[in-house]
């Protein structure tokens, strides 16, 4: 018959699928019906379970065709589409399937015409069978139950409850069996079930949730790990959703956190940020306004002693500036830095090299005086490596205000403040070390330290310090010279 | 302090690890476990989870241990924060990768650490972890080892053999930063370590022509990760770096991490909200120079001033309105490379306009059905029953095309 002939006569085929997801069934009969020139419009295709006969009235066993051998052509692009969108939900798919089939026929291109209704729309749902798989691949969720088998032997069954939108199971039974080879496994859905021994795959009927284990020890670790790893700074719940969709959700363990997380995150990431936050976030411009807010700072615990802060003193546009570790007790009586013992060792030195103190610009790499208490005594306390980062933000406003040429570092603390890393001074000493803002660091032991030693220890450190204290002398001659 | 149990570790190594942007699992070689062992890889990657920030969870990605002896200011894990410490060992990590992995939950193992005793003692632990994996237990899922590059380069080469991908980390986009907020890092170091990468896998890649068995050497390659918004480096900085990065070591991926505030943060950082939309707008001149056939030179073309690419709109969107000369295109005639410079239309869109154009002649209404917003695309194209008449000479057209403010703050938060 030909077409034209189906038509006028009004017959009409009714195909019942024996599974919703048999490609190659279709695929036989499709082909059976091209051959006998069937137009789409004359054949309806019945899943099974489908209800209704809405065509029973001209219902027709297959034709058969008169050459068997009459080739069909279907391009490769559409089977791999077809092979996809046949186990979409969609209870139109294989109509479109057949349609698409016929149409290509006489236009076997048909597929590269991306505008056309037809190849969107197989386009879309291999696309959505496509998403379904991968999110089955990406969401199952296996719970571990101990099992004894025949003999008694205990082995660890991993069982899972799962529901795609599509009909994939069977499809992707095969991705399971290549990652879990070596695993008892199984794979519980609404539509059937799979089981895989370490050897042989096995099909069930369809399943109920409550068949899968409740629960599995291991969910606490994951649920750790999953609150835990992310990053309450950036919430982007819209990027979340669009790749898992809250209908996968109750069958997911971690989900259950989620609701907390995201209104948790805002909350922890203020606390992050107060926790951190400097109030000043501008710099100061002027030595006065930095004078004024050392006083009231209280970013790490050396500022809530009881101590007051030491500003640095000199000429504004000193070349000059040199750095000592902190005030200490008599810096934070006087208000003044380096007028106590190690003050008077840093004089001596000067002078003897021809440095003029009045014409540097003296400060300290922490602003307050940090002791412990010891009966009437405050004794000394180095600042730790993070005290000195936090008060670098001082000492870097008080540079950039003043913009020496050279800065002098007395001692390791110095050096760290300046640097941003603790560096040794024996290594350090006797050349200059680039800075950020041009100028040029040098490094030297702290006066304090050579009033903690004597004999010939004393006069070998005393001799390094007048050497360093010289080298930067000739520096500055030379810098004085240059134009 | 009583021993810690290994949930609290990995609450906390976990947390440590959440700075490093990639989980990918894609792009190595395909294995799978009917011969023994467990796992596989199949090409593309996985994405088991996402978390509300909105990134993929494909990877258990954690520290083996988050102790350091460094001190980098914008690194939770520096020596001077007071985080909490924990630490792995091996064997455990082994162990929490199989236990996750025979649930579903992860695609394989990222492992990184904080630097204990010397760089080589790390690395050792490192490479021990992924042997234990390998060879115990014959796993033959993913494994991603961050490879410490002050590390014995034999140490290094053992981890590629052992490991899918390796990455080491740039951190900052220019040497200045890194020596300003990396004090104990080096660049040459690192180029050098990435270089060394680079030839053995070049090196594994020949001997596997000749001989069957040859071992392979970290299949998925070596990808980096810099730090936007710690210092002052403009965009034009940071696509100069990552474009000069993919020609010298023939990295897969830079990743690019927006500065969060961290907690304990070192005072020598800015204290703000992570730039994010910076950081996605870095991502999409990556995918420009990547995909899109745009030279480095191009992307920096589009920045403003200040070297930094414009936050409300994006940078092929911002090439476009600078470079007007070059449409409107007609979508009948113009070639891949000039409709791939049209804002708004993708790689996929493009292919289907190339593969429809042979069977009609394509009208507005056709490249409509192809692309996700026609009036975006529209004031570029030229099609059968459209022309833009003068609309790319109007002043007001990056008004007209910005997406509204309040959507961006969403799209921010």
């Amino acid at each position: 018959m030909t077409a034209l002939q189906h038509v006028k006569l009004g017959t009409y085929y009714v195909v019942n699928l024996p599974d919703p997801d048999d490609f190659a069934f279709w695929r036989e009969r499709a082909r059976a019906l091209v051959q006998c020139d069937v137009p789409p419009d004359r054949v309806a295709w019945v899943e099974p379970g489908a209800t209704g006969s809405l065509f029973s009235h001209g219902e027709r066993r297959m034709p058969v065709p008169d050459d068997p051998d009459r080739p069909v052509r279907a391009s490769k692009r559409y089977l791999s589409l077809a092979r996809n969108a046949a186990l979409h939900s969609d209870p139109d798919r294989f109509a479109l399937l057949y349609r698409l089939l016929w149409r290509l026929q006489s236009n076997p291109r048909m597929m590269e015409d991306k505008a056309d209704a037809d190849v969107r729309r197989i386009e879309e749902l291999d696309k959505a069978v496509r998403r379904d798989a991968h999110k089955m691949h990406a969401f199952v969720r296996f719970r571990m139950v101990e099992e004894r088998d025949e003999e008694g032997q205990p082995h660890e069954h991993y069982v899972a409850w799962f529901e795609p939108d599509h009909h994939i199971l069977r499809r992707e039974a095969g991705f399971f069996v290549r990652r879990f080879a070596s695993m008892r496994w199984s794979i519980l859905t609404p539509a059937g079930t799979l089981h895989w021994d370490g050897e042989v795959l096995r099909e069930g009927p369809p399943a109920q949730r409550g068949d899968a284990p409740q629960g599995d020890p291991a969910e606490d670790l994951w649920r750790k790990y999953y609150a835990s790893i992310f990053n309450p700074a950036r919430l982007k719940i819209g990027a979340m959703l669009k790749e898992m969709p809250k209908k996968y959700w109750k069958n997911m363990p971690e989900t259950a956190l989620i609701p907390e997380l995201v209104a948790g995150a805002q909350r922890r990431e203020s606390a992050m940020v107060a926790a951190g936050e400097l109030e000043f976030a501008e710099r100061p411009e002027t030595l006065d306004a930095i004078d004024k807010a050392i006083h009231a700072c209280r970013q790490c615990p050396i500022g809530s002693l009881d101590n007051q802060a030491v500003m640095g003193e000199g000429p504004l546009g000193a070349v000059l500036m040199i750095v000592g570790e902190q005030p200490g007790d008599q810096e934070d009586l006087a208000g003044r830095p380096f007028v106590g013992p190690a003050g008077q060792v840093l004089d001596a030195g000067l002078e003897e090299a021809g440095i003029d103190r009045r014409r540097a610009y003296v400060t300290n790499a922490v602003k307050h005086f940090k002791y412990v208490q010891r009966g009437k005594r405050r004794l000394h306390q180095s600042p730790t490596a993070k005290e000195i980062d936090t008060c670098r933000w001082w000492q870097e406003a008080e540079r950039a205000i003043v913009k020496p040429k050279l800065v002098l570092a007395l001692g390791a603390s110095a050096a760290r403040g300046l640097l941003g890393k603790t560096v040794s001074i024996a290594k350090a000493r006797g050349e200059p070390i680039p800075l950020d803002d041009g100028s040029e660091l040098w490094v030297t032991a702290h006066p304090s330290y050579l009033l903690r030693l004597d004999g010939p220890a004393r006069e070998e450190q005393q001799r390094l310090f007048a050497a360093d204290l010289a080298a930067v002398k000739e520096r500055l001659d030379q810098m004085a010279e240059a134009p | 302090m009583a021993a810690l149990d290994i949930i609290e570790k990995l609450g906390i190594l976990a947390d440590a690890a959440k700075y490093d942007a990639s989980c990918a699992s894609s792009g190595t070689a395909k294995r799978n476990s009917k011969s023994g062992g467990i796992g596989s890889t199949e090409g593309m990657g996985i994405c088991h989870a996402y978390a509300p920030d909105g990134r993929c969870i494909s990877l258990l990605k954690i520290l083996l241990t988050n102790h350091c002896i460094f001190d980098c200011h914008y690194c939770i894990n520096r020596k001077s924060s007071n985080v909490r410490r924990a630490r792995f060992t091996p064997q455990e990590v082994a162990d929490l990768t199989l236990t996750f992995y025979r649930r579903n939950y992860i695609e394989g193992l990222f492992l990184s650490s904080g630097i204990i005793k010397s760089s080589n003692h790390t690395m050792e632990l490192l490479v021990e972890t992924a042997r234990i994996l390998r060879e115990e237990h014959d796993f033959r899922g993913y494994i991603h080892l961050k490879t410490i590059p002050e590390a014995d380069p034999e140490l290094v080469h053992q981890a590629g053999l052992y490991a899918d991908r390796v990455s080491i980390n740039v951190e900052l986009p220019t040497d200045a930063g890194l020596t300003r907020l990396a004090p104990d890092k080096d660049a040459v170091q690192i180029e050098g370590a990435m270089g060394g990468m680079k030839m053995a896998m070049k090196q594994a890649k020949d001997e596997k022509k000749r001989f069957k068995h040859a071992p392979r050497f970290a299949p998925a390659g070596q990808s980096t990760q810099m730090i936007v918004g710690a210092d002052a480096a403009s965009d034009a900085d940071i696509v100069g770096k990552a474009s000069r990065l993919y020609d010298r070591f023939r990295l897969r991926r830079v990743y690019y991490s927006a500065f969060s505030p961290i907690p304990d943060a070192s005072a020598v950082l800015p204290l703000k909200r992570p730039p994010l939309m910076r950081e996605h707008r870095l991502y999409q001149s990556d995918w420009l120079m990547r995909f899109y056939g745009f030279a480095p030179r191009e992307v920096m073309q589009a920045t403003e001033a200040d070297g930094n690419l414009p936050l409300d709109i994006d940078p092929k969107l911002a090439w476009a309105l600078k470079f007007r000369e070059h449409f409107p295109v007609d979508v009948n005639r113009a070639s891949r490379e000039q409709l791939l410079r049209v804002p708004g239309l993708g790689t996929k869109a493009v292919a289907q306009i190339l593969a429809s154009r042979r069977h009609r002649t394509l009208r507005l209404e056709d490249v409509a059905k192809l692309t996700v917003s026609i009036s975006r695309v529209r004031p570029f194209l030229i099609a059968a029953d459209w022309r833009p008449l003068t609309l790319t000479d109007r002043a007001d057209l990056r008004a007209l095309l910005a997406p509204r403010q309040e959507q961006l703050e969403l799209f921010a938060a």
